[in-house]
């Protein structure tokens, strides 16, 4: 890849390094976002983070808390209300040969920057025959946050995952959330990092010691082998809190947090259903040509004849986000319905 | 931020004739001491009507504080107080034609709305969460509040231009912050209005803070209004805490507009008193003494210093005033609140403007079992059976 800055010399990642899970270290999402991104930049001068609101401020949900004054204003820069704006330069200089970190508030306001973040990022390496790379990073909150109306509730993976050349990581703990934000910065290309602000306040334990976790490598939470449940961010803790529950009535489910949806885990779901037989994929976001719709399609193509129900997806209702609390409730996946789904493949 | 005010306007040291020259100027005709310039006065609001105006004053600013305390005894939702910005909310929206002219606000103009007839309870239903909030009632002249930051002016653009294809006499007010015009946005909302003469008049509540990035962090520009300049559209500064010059700006941009004169810009300098929502804290990176110094020129104490001084206007007054406003705001949150809750199917309802489609009639039967998107017979419902 031809930058125009020379390529800084790194430790290699090392992937096969996997630290405990469990552990007395406790964090919050937010801090184990923010250790990554420190982690990394303490490492890598190239890297900067740029947003609305997150040097000053500390962030608009606190996760850049206190990288003002660690890396200064030129590594942790406030941008205006720009986001069209500092997508497109982000791109540039990561074919310059930075490594940008571009904070979005939220997702949905990725949407008034689509050009640049689905028409250019994931394009520039293919249309520039290899030349121009764009390592960069776009982070920000994902979903519905709770009441934020139905323009700041975007969940965007069902849309964005359509494009190729990006790779979409959801995390849904904040142990993922550092392994996998530590493997985006390293990444050659453009990776959509979907975080929650419903998950931002978290806390688990996360390992002192610096970690990386592969893309395309999901995390079986749970083991059994009723049914299968596929999830990602958020609503694996609706999975979890229905397979718990289940099981106290004698159903044993397989619980696959995908971590990343692009890459797809793929192998690990079949390998899953061909040893369940069912399976139900829980999705936060629209159900037409959603990550669940992929998902079953694939589920169709590659091990139909193993399958004992056909798959079932849970996802929103097909309508824009509802503002009202108890419209919204209605509207998400909750831990009834996959109760309610997995019963039926078991014809219960 | 270096370089800003630094310079003569001459930068290329060559021979050069000038293209172009330009002027922003600044009106003021009411100041924060409440000493009124009467030639500039001349022909702008009565007494009366200023009188009316400081009273709705009064009384949106009572809401305000009681909608943010909603807010923090959990009743409503995130907020964003509109305190210290009523002037130029109710000066811009009272030289506009109600029922007539058309008003595209983002969320920092209440009194406007109000003025052209909005209920106030609806903004407060808005605010607790509920859709029912922007379905606004025949004969009011606006749209909903708009949250993403920006998108609204486009639609003013349109809105106003749609008016001059038909020939209806017509303006459209379209409300934004500072920070707003470094969105997109804006440049293609600005160039659109002016390249059709459209009869929009595009006011900026420059309130200083893009939540907590300062007006000088945002542009690098000395003024907002002579991003008009660029477009080919008048533009001028005004005092937005002066209802005088607020309405003086506005008055004459609307009957330009109005005999086809095309779009203004006015840049309203006004102060956000409070945070930029109930979910910020201001005081963290804010200088009191900046917001000390804003207290001062405080629209509501502003015009009642006018009003006292010039006899209309005590403390008996302000008094019944304050209780009447108390009355009147408890009323509005009574109203709000006496709303019934919806049902979990009416989530359905506006997804579409005709028949809903089958899928989605499907989804509704099934609403309160897993499968969103399933054929009710695959998960054992007769068709069509409706589940409440």
């Amino acid at each position: 890849m031809t930058t125009t800055m020379p390529d800084v010399a790194l430790p290699p990642v090392d992937f096969s390094y996997v630290p405990a899970r469990e552990g007395d270290r406790v964090i919050q999402f937010r801090e184990a976002l923010r250790e990554a991104m420190s982690e990394e930049m303490r490492r890598d001068q190239r890297m900067f983070l740029i947003g609305e609101e997150v040097a000053e401020y500390n962030g608009a949900y606190k996760v850049s808390q206190g990288m003002l004054d660690e890396f200064g204003p030129k590594r942790i820069i406030d941008s205006p209300i720009s986001e069209n704006g500092f997508a497109g330069l982000g791109i540039a200089a990561a074919m310059y040969g930075l490594r940008p970190i571009i904070e979005f508030m939220s997702w949905s306001f990725s949407l008034v920057a689509a050009d640049q973040i689905l028409n250019n990022a994931p394009k520039m390496l293919y249309m520039s025959g290899g030349q121009w790379g764009c390592p960069i990073v776009f982070r920000g909150n994902d979903g519905a946050g709770g009441q934020l109306g139905s323009t700041h509730s975007w969940c965007v993976e069902g849309l964005f995952s359509n494009v190729p050349g990006v790779k979409i990581a959801i995390p849904s703990n904040p142990y993922d959330a550092k392994g996998l934000l530590k493997t985006a910065l390293r990444d050659p290309d453009p990776v959509f990092f979907l975080e929650s602000e419903r998950m931002l306040g978290d806390k688990a334990h996360v390992p002192a010691e610096e970690y990386y976790i592969p893309f395309g490598l999901a995390h079986r939470h749970r083991e059994g082998s009723d049914c299968t449940l596929v999830s990602f961010g958020r609503p694996v803790h609706f999975c979890l809190d229905a397979a718990t529950e289940l099981a106290g009535e004698g159903i044993e489910c397989d619980v696959l947090d995908m971590r990343t949806i692009r890459p797809l885990d793929i192998d690990s779901i079949i390998a899953s259903v061909q040893k369940t037989g069912r399976v139900v994929v829980v999705d936060q976001s629209w159900p037409f040509a959603s990550v669940a719709s992929e998902v079953m399609a694939q589920i169709c193509e590659r091990c139909f004849d193993w399958l004992d129900h056909q798959p079932v997806r849970v996802n929103t209702a097909d309508v824009p986000t509802p503002y009202s609390k108890v419209l919204e409730a209605a509207y998400l996946p909750n831990k009834g319905r996959i109760i309610e789904a997995v019963k039926k493949t078991l014809g219960r | 931020m270096t370089g800003r005010g630094a310079h003569s306007g001459i930068y290329w040291d060559m021979p050069r004739k000038t293209a172009y020259e330009a002027k922003i100027e600044y009106l003021q005709i009411l100041d924060e001491h409440g000493n009124l310039d009467k030639t500039l006065a001349k022909d702008t609001l009565t007494d009366e009507e200023v009188l009316s105006l400081f009273e709705s004053m009064v009384i949106y600013r009572h809401l305000d504080e009681v909608a943010f305390k909603l807010q923090r005894s959990g009743r409503m939702g995130t907020y964003p107080q509109n305190k210290g910005q009523e002037a130029a909310a109710l000066g811009t929206a009272f030289a506009a034609k109600k029922g007539v002219d058309f008003l595209v606000p983002c969320y920092r103009e209440n009194a406007a709305l109000f003025l052209h007839g909005l209920p106030p309870h609806y903004i407060l239903l808005h605010w607790m969460g509920d859709e029912r909030g922007n379905q606004i009632p025949q004969g009011v002249n606006c749209t909903p509040l708009s949250i993403p930051i920006g998108t609204q002016m486009l639609h003013a653009a349109g809105i106003a231009w749609a008016y001059k294809i038909r020939k209806e006499p017509r303006c459209v007010l379209t409300y934004f912050g500072d920070g707003a015009t470094s969105e997109g946005d804006f440049h293609e909302a600005m160039n659109f209005a002016s390249t059709q003469q459209a009869p929009c008049v595009f006011i900026c509540q420059n309130n200083q803070w893009a939540i907590s990035v300062p007006r000088e962090i945002q542009m690098n520009s000395e003024t907002v209004a002579q991003k008009a300049i660029a477009y080919g559209m008048p533009g001028i500064q005004v005092d937005g805490n002066d209802l005088f010059a607020v309405y003086k700006a506005s008055r004459e941009a609307l009957d330009r507009a109005r005999a086809g004169g095309g779009p203004s810009f006015i840049e309203g300098v006004t102060y956000r008193l409070a945070d930029h929502t109930t979910a910020d804290d201001a005081k963290r990176y804010r200088d009191p003494k900046e917001v000390e110094a804003w207290i001062g020129k405080d629209p509501v104490i502003r015009h009642r210093k006018y009003l006292e001084s010039k006899g209309l206007w005590n403390a008996e007054k302000q008094a019944a005033t304050d209780e009447r406003a108390k009355k009147i705001v408890s009323e509005i949150v009574k109203a709000a609140e006496g709303i019934e809750k919806p049902l979990v199917t009416d989530i359905f309802n506006y997804t579409f403007a005709g028949e809903l489609p089958a899928e989605l009639k499907r989804q509704r039967d099934t609403m309160q079992t897993h499968s969103l998107g399933q054929d009710p017979s695959q998960v054992g419902l007769q068709q069509g059976a409706a589940m409440h």
